[in-house]
C-alpha cells in the first residue's frame, strides 16, 4: 500500500512539472495569439477586433506571470485547455475529445492485439526453438524494419485501391453516415479500422515476438524451469512458469507503448487520413496552432504518466520482488 | 533431530537385485553433434541402491551433473545421450521412456535438489504454491486443504514454520530456501533424491546444519541419494559409496571409507589432498596442478596424464579401462565393486605407496559423523593422505578377496 501511495505521489509531482513546462514554453515565443488569429483569418485589423481577441486569449489582462500561472492551473483543473487558433472558435478540449476515441480505438486495439499476438508467438517460438517458426521471424522483422509509411501506402494501394477489400481512408463514411450507436455506423467504423490496424500490427508484432522469444529462451534455462520439469508438472504449466517470468520486461515495454498510443500512430493516421490525435497533431503543427499543440502535448504527457502508473501496478502484481521498497 | 538412526542396509555387492533403484551402463552424453561434439560423459557405469547415499565427485566440467541430468532425462539441448542404458528398478528404461511415463516417475520416484535454491525456486510464486503444485499434478484427487496441510507438514519437517508458506522465495534466507527445496523434493516420498551441489552456495555452518538434517531425514524416510559434489571430503562423510569422475569418465569407484583411506586413482588422491579434513589434525593441502582438460580436445591416452605425477609412457597413449580391483565381476550391469581407471592398477606394475594403502576392512563405511558431531566410540575417518596413518588395524579377512586390491 505504501508503495502505491509513493508511486502516485511521484507521478503527481511529475504531472505538476509537466504542466508547468507546458505553461512556460509558449510564453518564450515571440508574438501573441490574437495577432496570430488575425493574421490567419485576414480579418479587419480594427483595434476593437484585436482587443476582443486579446481579451479572449487573455493577452491584455496585465496580470503578472505568477497570476497567469495560477489562472492557467485554474483553467486546467476545470478542463479548459483554451481555444484553437486554426479551428477558431472551437475549444482545444472539444477538438481533442473528438479525436481521442478514434486514436484509442484504433491504435489501442491494434497495440493490444500486437502485444498479445507477439507474446504468444514469442513463447511458442522459444519453446519450439529451431522449428519452422524461427523462419517466420525474419519475415516479421522485415515488416518492422521497412519504413512504415511505405508499407502502409503499399497496403492501401493493394488492398484498398486495387482489390477494393477495404476503404482507402477516413474513420467512417462521412458522406453517407452520421455518427451514432447503430449497427450501420459501427460496422462502417470497423470496416475502416481493419486495414490501418493490420498495418500497425504487422509493423510492431515482430518487436514483441523477438523480445518475448529471447527472454523466454533465457528464462527457460533458469533452474526453476528445470525443477518444474523435474517435478513432472504438465508441459503447459512448465511453459507458463517460464512465460510468467519472461513476460516481465515485455510488460514494461507494453506500458510504454500504451502511453504512446495517444500520441497516435502518427504515420498511420496520416496515411489513412484517420481522424485521431496524430492527425490532429500534424494539422496543428502545419497551422502553427499553439493552443492546440499545447493541449495535445499535455494529453500525451498525461497518457504516458498514467500508462507508467498502470505498468507499475501490473508489475507489482506480476513480480512480488518489486513490491518491496528499498 | 537424532543421529541415532536405523541401521542402513549394507551397500555391498550381492544385495538382492530388487534393491537396485538406478542402474546405468555405458552411458555417453555429448553436447552438440558431429565433429564439434563435446563428449561430456563417456561410458559411465553406475548403480544406485535403495537407501544408499552415492557420492559423485569431480571438478567443474567433469560431467557429474550432466550424468545426473541424463539419467533423469532433464538434459537440455544441445545435450544428447548417444549411447548406453539407464534403468529404473531394472524394469523402466529411463532413456526410452515417453513423456507420460517420465512425468509419472518424476518427483514420485526421483526428485531433484539443485545448487542454487535462489534460482531453483520460482521467484514469482509463493513457496506454498510451489509445493502444492507438485502435489496437485501427481495426486489430482487430493483436496486443496489436504495439499496445504501436507505442504505445511513438509516445511515443519525441515524446520521452517508453516506460516512461511505464504512467503515468496526472496523473503527467505539462502539456508531456508534450500530447506524449502529439500521439503519440496520429499513431497511425494521419492525413492531417490538427486542432489546437485545442494549446499555449495551456503556458508559452512548452514551447510553443516542442512546436511545433518538431510541425513536424519534420509535415515527416517529411507530414500536413496545421488549426491553430486566437488568436495570429496564432504562426500566421504555422508556417502556410502563414491564415484569419482574426470573429464567425463568414471575414474574411480569405491566404498566411501575405502576411497578415503586408500584412494587408488591419482586424481582421487589429488582431490582428497585438496580439501582440509573436517576431522583430525591439520595438514598441508596440495592442489592438483593444472586445470581440467578442455572437453573439445581431451588429451590422448588417460585424460588425466598431463596433471598426473605418476604418469608414464603408456598413460600418454592408451586410455585406461576401469580396472576391477576387488575380484568381483565388473559392474557393467552388475554391482559396483571397487574399480579404478588407471594403468598403475592393471596388476602388472609396482604401485606407488600412496595409491596402494590398505583399506581398513571392507565394512569400514563411515557413519555420517558430521563436523561438530563427533560420535564417541565410532570410527572417525582418520588422518588422510599424504601421511599413511591408518586408524584401524588392517585385518585381512580370510576367504574373501583381499581388500588391498591395488597390490598384485
Amino acid at each position: 500500500m505504501r508503495m502505491i501511495a509513493r508511486r502516485i505521489g511521484l507521478y503527481v509531482i511529475t504531472a505538476i512539472v509537466a504542466i508547468t513546462v507546458n505553461f512556460f514554453i509558449p510564453r518564450l515565443m515571440p508574438g501573441n495569439p490574437a495577432l496570430a488569429v488575425i493574421g490567419r483569418v485576414q480579418a479587419s485589423e480594427s483595434t476593437q477586433a484585436i482587443n476582443a481577441l486579446e481579451l479572449q486569449y487573455g493577452v491584455q489582462t496585465k496580470t503578472g506571470i505568477w497570476g497567469q500561472y495560477v489562472h492557467y492551473w485554474n483553467q486546467i483543473l476545470h478542463g479548459n485547455l483554451g481555444t484553437s487558433l486554426n479551428s477558431y472558435p472551437a475549444s482545444v478540449g472539444s477538438l481533442i475529445r473528438a479525436a481521442l476515441p478514434w486514436t484509442i480505438g484504433l491504435v489501442g486495439t491494434a497495440t493490444v492485439i500486437s502485444f498479445i499476438l507477439g507474446t504468444l508467438i514469442g513463447i511458442i517460438a522459444a519453446w519450439r526453438r529451431g522449428s519452422w517458426l524461427d523462419n517466420v521471424l525474419p519475415a516479421m522483422t522485415f515488416f518492422q524494419a521497412a519504413p512504415y509509411f511505405f508499407v502502409a501506402i503499399l497496403a492501401v494501394a493493394l488492398f484498398a485501391t486495387k482489390l477494393g477489400w477495404f476503404p482507402q481512408s477516413l474513420g467512417y463514411d462521412t458522406a453517407t453516415l452520421n455518427p451514432g450507436l447503430n449497427w450501420a455506423f459501427i460496422s462502417n467504423v470497423l470496416d475502416h479500422a481493419v486495414l490501418p490496424a493490420l498495418t500497425i500490427v504487422l509493423a510492431s508484432v515482430a518487436g514483441w515476438t523477438i523480445g518475448m522469444r529471447n527472454m523466454m529462451i533465457t528464462t527457460m534455462d533458469e533452474d526453476y524451469v528445470l525443477i518444474a520439469q523435474a517435478k513432472g508438472l504438465p508441459k503447459r504449466q512448465v511453459i507458463s512458469y517460464a512465460a510468467r517470468n519472461a513476460l516481465l520486461p515485455n510488460v514494461a515495454g507494453f506500458s510504454l507503448a500504451i502511453g504512446f498510443i495517444v500520441s497516435g500512430a502518427l504515420l498511420t493516421e496520416i496515411v489513412f487520413s484517420y481522424p485521431g490525435i496524430g492527425y490532429l497533431l500534424i494539422t496543428a503543427i502545419g497551422s502553427d496552432d499553439y493552443p492546440l499543440l499545447q493541449g495535445i502535448f499535455l494529453i500525451i504527457t498525461f497518457a504516458v504518466l498514467l500508462a507508467n502508473l498502470l505498468a507499475d501496478f501490473v508489475y507489482a502484481f506480476l513480480d512480488p520482488r518489486t513490491r518491496q521498497e528499498a | 533431530m537424532s543421529m541415532a538412526s536405523t541401521e542402513r542396509s549394507e551397500a555391498t555387492p550381492g544385495t538382492a537385485a530388487g534393491d537396485v533403484l538406478i542402474e546405468v551402463s555405458g552411458l555417453c552424453v555429448d553436447y552438440g553433434l558431429g565433429e564439434g561434439a563435446v563428449h561430456a560423459v563417456v561410458d559411465a557405469d553406475l548403480v544406485l541402491r535403495r537407501g544408499e547415499v552415492l557420492g559423485l565427485a569431480g571438478e567443474s566440467g567433469s560431467g557429474k551433473s550432466t550424468l545426473a541430468y541424463a539419467i533423469t532425462r532433464l538434459l537440455r539441448p544441445p545435450g544428447l545421450i548417444t549411447a548406453g542404458r539407464a534403468r529404473f528398478r531394472q524394469s523402466v528404461d529411463l532413456l526410452a521412456a515417453g513423456e507420460q511415463e517420465l512425468r509419472g516417475l518424476r518427483w514420485n520416484e526421483i526428485a531433484v535438489v539443485l545448487q542454487s535454491s535462489m534460482n531453483a525456486l520460482n521467484p514469482v510464486l509463493r513457496i506454498g504454491r510451489q509445493i502444492t503444485d507438485v502435489l496437485r499434478a501427481h495426486r489430482p484427487d487430493s483436496g486443496r486443504g489436504a495439499r496445504q496441510a501436507r505442504a505445511a507438514a513438509l516445511l515443519e519437517m525441515v524446520g521452517i514454520p508453516a506460516d512461511r508458506l505464504g512467503n515468496y522465495p526472496h523473503e527467505l534466507s539462502g539456508g531456508m530456501r534450500q530447506r524449502v527445496m529439500i521439503a519440496m523434493a520429499l513431497a511425494l516420498d521419492p525413492k531417490i533424491v538427486i542432489m546437485d551441489e545442494p549446499t555449495t552456495a551456503l556458508d559452512v555452518v548452514t551447510q553443516r546444519e542442512i546436511l545433518e538434517e538431510l541425513m536424519a531425514l534420509r535415515d527416517r524416510l529411507d530414500f536413496a541419494v545421488l549426491f553430486i559434489s566437488h568436495d570429496l571430503s564432504l562426500l566421504v562423510e555422508i556417502a556410502d559409496s563414491i564415484a569419482v569422475m574426470y573429464a567425463g569418465r568414471l575414474v574411480e569407484r569405491a566404498d566411501a571409507a575405502a576411497i578415503f583411506r586408500a584412494p587408488r586413482h591419482p586424481y582421487s588422491l589429488g582431490l582428497l589432498s585438496s580439501f582440509p579434513p573436517l576431522h583430525g589434525p591439520h595438514r598441508q593441502m596440495e592442489g592438483i596442478p593444472g586445470s581440467p582438460p578442455d572437453l573439445r580436445g581431451t588429451p590422448a591416452g588417460c585424460s588425466f596424464h598431463p596433471r598426473c605425477r605418476y604418469a608414464f609412457d603408456k598413460c600418454r597413449t592408451d586410455p585406461p579401462p576401469l580396472f576391477d580391483l576387488d575380484g568381483a565381476p565388473n559392474a557393467r550391469g552388475g554391482a559396483p565393486g571397487r574399480a579404478a581407471a588407471c594403468w598403475l592398477q592393471d596388476g602388472t606394475r609396482a604401485v606407488p605407496a600412496e595409491l596402494a594403502r590398505p583399506e581398513s576392512g571392507t565394512a569400514g563405511r563411515p557413519e555420517p559423523a558430521l563436523p561438530g558431531r563427533p560420535e564417541p566410540g565410532r570410527a572417525v575417518p582418520g588422518r588422510p593422505v599424504p601421511e599413511p596413518v591408518v586408524p584401524e588395524p588392517v585385518v585381512p579377512e580370510p576367504g574373501t578377496a583381499g581388500p588391498g586390491g591395488g597390490q598384485p
